[in-house]
C-alpha cells in the first residue's frame, strides 16, 4: 500500500498576522513556516501505520503545491519519516486550483490523507475536491484509522456523535484531532537522512482558481476586560443577563 | 437559476441548523431575486419538512432513501448535484459542520462552483459576488470573490440566526437516482450523544482547562452547562490528558467555535486556544493568574479560584431562571 499525505505550508500558529499596505495580501516577512497542524497529524498516523504493519505500507509520500520556499516544510516531513516528497511548483491560489494540480500525482496512491482544515485561510476543501476529481471514495472528520486485512477500520466524528466504519481502498481520508497524538520532532539523524531523500519538483499544470482573496482586515481591538471580584461572582451573571444580554 | 439549501435531518427530525440555513438561503435569494428551494435526503415526514416554510422556503425536494443515513460522502454529494440540476441551482447553501465540510468540496467539483466555507453573513456584494470569512484561525477577516457562475457557501451553525418569513411550502418527491453501489460506507456502530447540547450547535459553551486540575472535577462545570443549556468544551492539555474526549477540544487542531457566550474556567489562553474561540460574542474568563493571556481576549473576568466561582455562578443562574 502506498500512502500520500497532503501537506500545507502555513505560518507558525503563534505568528502575529499582518498584511501589506493596501490589505490585499498576507505579509510573510519574518514568518516561520510549519506543516499545517492537521496535516502533521495525518503524517504522524501514516508513519505509525508503516511502523505497525511493516512491508504492507510500501511507502509514504508527502506532496504540496507551493514555491521553492515551501521546501523546508517538506524536508521537515521527510525528516520525521516520509520517504519522498513532491512539490508542484505554483502558488496555491485556492482549493480548486490546488486539488486540480494534485490530480497529476495522486492517482497512484491507495490511501490519501489530508488534514480537515488549513491554519492559514481556513479552507477545508482540498481533500474532498481531490477525491471527487479522482472519482474516489472519501470519508471525512476521521479521528482513527487502522488496517484490517484489505479493509480500513475508520472512526469518524459525525454531527452528534461518532461512528466506526469499514471502507475499502482506494480511499481519501480527511483527518482531524484524535487520529494521532503528538506530532514527531525531527531528530538529527532524520534531518541528515532527509537531505538524501527525493524531493521531486513538478511543473504546474493549467488550472484555474474559482475564488480570490481580495482584502484582509484585522478584527477591531477588544475593549479592556471588565473585572469582577471573586466573591461577587453572582453579580457577573446579572451583568451577562442585563448588560451583555447573552443570558 | 435558483438558490438551493441542503437541510439536514437526524432520526427523522430536521436539525436546528436547517432552519438557520433556510433563513439564510431565503434572504440570499431575495437579495439576488432568485427563487429558493431546499433539498432533504433521508426519511423525514412531510409535516416536518413543511416547517421550513416559516423561514421562507417555498419548495422542498425530498428523497426518502434511508441509505443516506450512512452519511456516505460520495452518495450525498451525488444526490445534491442531482437536486441542484433539477432546481437549476446556481448557489447551494449548507452547514459548515462535519457533513457539510465532507460533501461541499465534492459538490463544488461536480458543479464547478467556487466554494467558501464558514461565510459570515450575507454577501457584501453580489456583483461581483463577495463574501466575508475569518482566516488565520480567527486572527483576521478576509473578503473573498467567487468568480465562477456557480457558487457554494457553507455557514457556521449559530452565525446567522433565524429570520421568519411565512411561506406556503410544497413538498416534491425526488429521486436522486442513486443505486446501492453509490453507498460505500459501512457503518459498524454508532455512538450518538444524547441529552446533551452539541458543541457545534451550542449558543453557550462552558469550557475547562488545566486549572480544573483533574478529570473528577468536572461535576460543577457540567452542572452549570446543564442549567444554561450549554455545550461543554475543553482546552488542549485537558483532552491530551484524557480528562475529556477529543471531540470537546476547542482551539488550534481542535474545533473552532463562535458561540454567543463562552465561559473559560482555568484556561490560561494560549494563542492556539484563543484562535478557536475568539469569534465568540462574549467571553468570560475565570483564572487564578491575573497575568493569564485569556484576560486580554475576555470581555469579563474574575481573578480567582474556579471552585469558588462555579457554585456562585450555578446559584445565580438558578435564581435567574427561576
Amino acid at each position: 500500500m502506498k500512502i500520500l499525505v497532503l501537506i500545507g505550508n502555513v505560518p507558525d500558529t503563534t505568528t502575529k498576522i499582518k498584511f501589506n499596505a493596501d490589505h490585499t495580501a498576507f505579509d510573510a516577512s519574518g514568518v516561520q513556516w510549519i506543516i499545517n497542524p492537521w496535516d502533521e497529524l495525518a503524517l504522524t498516523r501514516a508513519l505509525e501505520l508503516k511502523e505497525a504493519y511493516g512491508a504492507k505500507v510500501e511507502k509514504i509520500v508527502v506532496a504540496n503545491v507551493g514555491r521553492s520556499e515551501t521546501e523546508a516544510t517538506l524536508r521537515k516531513a521527510l525528516a520525521v519519516g516520509a520517504d519522498e516528497a513532491i512539490r508542484i511548483d505554483a502558488d496555491p491560489l485556492d482549493a480548486f486550483f490546488v486539488a486540480s494540480q494534485l490530480t497529476a500525482v495522486a492517482a497512484d496512491y491507495d490511501l490519501i490523507l489530508a488534514g480537515i482544515e488549513n491554519a492559514d485561510y481556513n479552507g477545508t476543501a482540498v481533500g474532498g475536491m481531490l477525491a471527487e476529481m479522482l472519482d474516489r471514495k472519501s470519508v471525512s472528520a476521521v479521528s482513527g484509522i487502522d488496517l484490517e486485512d484489505d479493509l480500513l477500520k475508520i472512526s469518524r466524528e459525525i454531527d452528534g456523535g461518532s461512528q466506526q466504519l469499514t471502507m475499502s481502498l482506494p480511499l481519501l481520508a480527511v483527518v482531524q484531532k484524535g487520529i494521532a497524538k503528538e506530532p514527531r520532532i525531527p531528530a538529527m539523524r532524520g534531518i541528515m537522512m532527509a537531505r538524501k531523500k527525493p524531493l521531486n519538483v513538478i511543473a504546474a499544470a493549467d488550472a484555474e482558481a474559482l475564488t480570490a482573496f481580495d482584502h484582509f482586515e484585522l478584527p477591531p481591538a477588544k475593549a479592556a476586560c471588565k473585572m469582577v471580584e471573586e466573591d461577587q461572582a453572582a453579580s457577573l451573571i446579572r451583568i451577562l443577563h442585563e448588560e451583555a444580554k447573552v443570558l | 437559476m435558483s438558490v438551493l439549501v441542503y437541510i439536514e435531518n437526524w432520526d427523522g427530525k430536521l436539525k436546528k441548523l436547517s432552519y438557520e440555513l433556510a433563513s439564510y438561503g431565503a434572504q440570499l435569494a431575495e437579495k439576488l431575486q432568485l427563487p429558493v428551494k431546499a433539498v432533504s435526503l433521508g426519511k423525514v415526514d412531510e409535516t416536518i419538512l413543511k416547517s421550513v416554510g416559516k423561514y421562507g422556503i417555498a419548495e422542498v425536494l425530498s428523497d426518502t432513501n434511508e441509505a443516506y443515513n450512512t452519511l456516505d460522502n460520495c452518495a450525498i454529494a451525488k444526490a445534491l448535484f442531482a437536486a441542484a440540476q433539477k432546481t437549476n441551482a446556481s448557489i447551494v447553501v449548507m452547514a459548515n459542520n462535519n457533513l457539510g465540510k465532507a460533501v461541499s468540496p465534492r459538490l463544488a467539483v461536480k458543479m464547478k462552483a467556487g466554494l467558501v466555507s464558514a461565510v459570515q453573513g450575507l454577501p457584501i456584494s453580489t456583483e461581483p459576488f463577495v463574501v466575508k470569512k475569518m482566516v488565520f484561525t480567527s486572527k483576521a477577516f478576509a473578503q473573498i470573490t467567487i468568480k465562477s457562475a456557480n457558487k457554494i457557501l457553507t455557514l457556521a451553525p449559530n452565525s446567522f440566526g433565524l429570520a421568519e418569513k411565512n411561506t406556503d411550502t410544497t413538498i416534491t418527491a425526488f429521486d436522486a437516482g442513486l443505486s446501492a453501489d453509490d453507498f460505500a460506507t459501512t457503518v459498524v456502530s454508532s455512538n450518538k450523544v444524547t441529552g446533551k447540547v452539541l458543541l457545534q450547535d451550542a449558543e453557550i459553551v462552558v469550557s475547562g482547562g488545566r486549572g480544573m486540575k483533574a478529570a473528577d472535577n468536572w461535576g460543577q462545570l457540567e452542572e452549570l452547562a446543564e442549567i444554561l443549556g450549554a455545550g461543554t468544551a475543553c482546552s488542549r492539555p485537558v483532552s491530551d490528558e484524557g480528562w475529556r474526549p477529543h471531540a470537546e477540544h476547542v482551539g488550534q487542531t481542535g474545533k473552532i467555535i463562535a458561540p454567543n457566550l463562552y465561559f473559560a474556567f482555568g484556561i490560561s489562553g494560549a494563542i492556539q486556544h484563543l484562535g478557536g474561540v475568539s469569534s465568540s460574542k462574549v467571553i468570560v474568563a475565570v483564572n487564578k493568574d491575573p497575568e493569564a493571556p485569556i484576560f486580554e481576549a475576555a470581555d469579563y473576568g474574575i481573578v480567582g479560584d474556579v471552585f469558588k466561582v462555579l457554585p456562585q455562578f450555578i446559584e445565580a443562574v438558578k435564581e435567574l431562571k427561576a
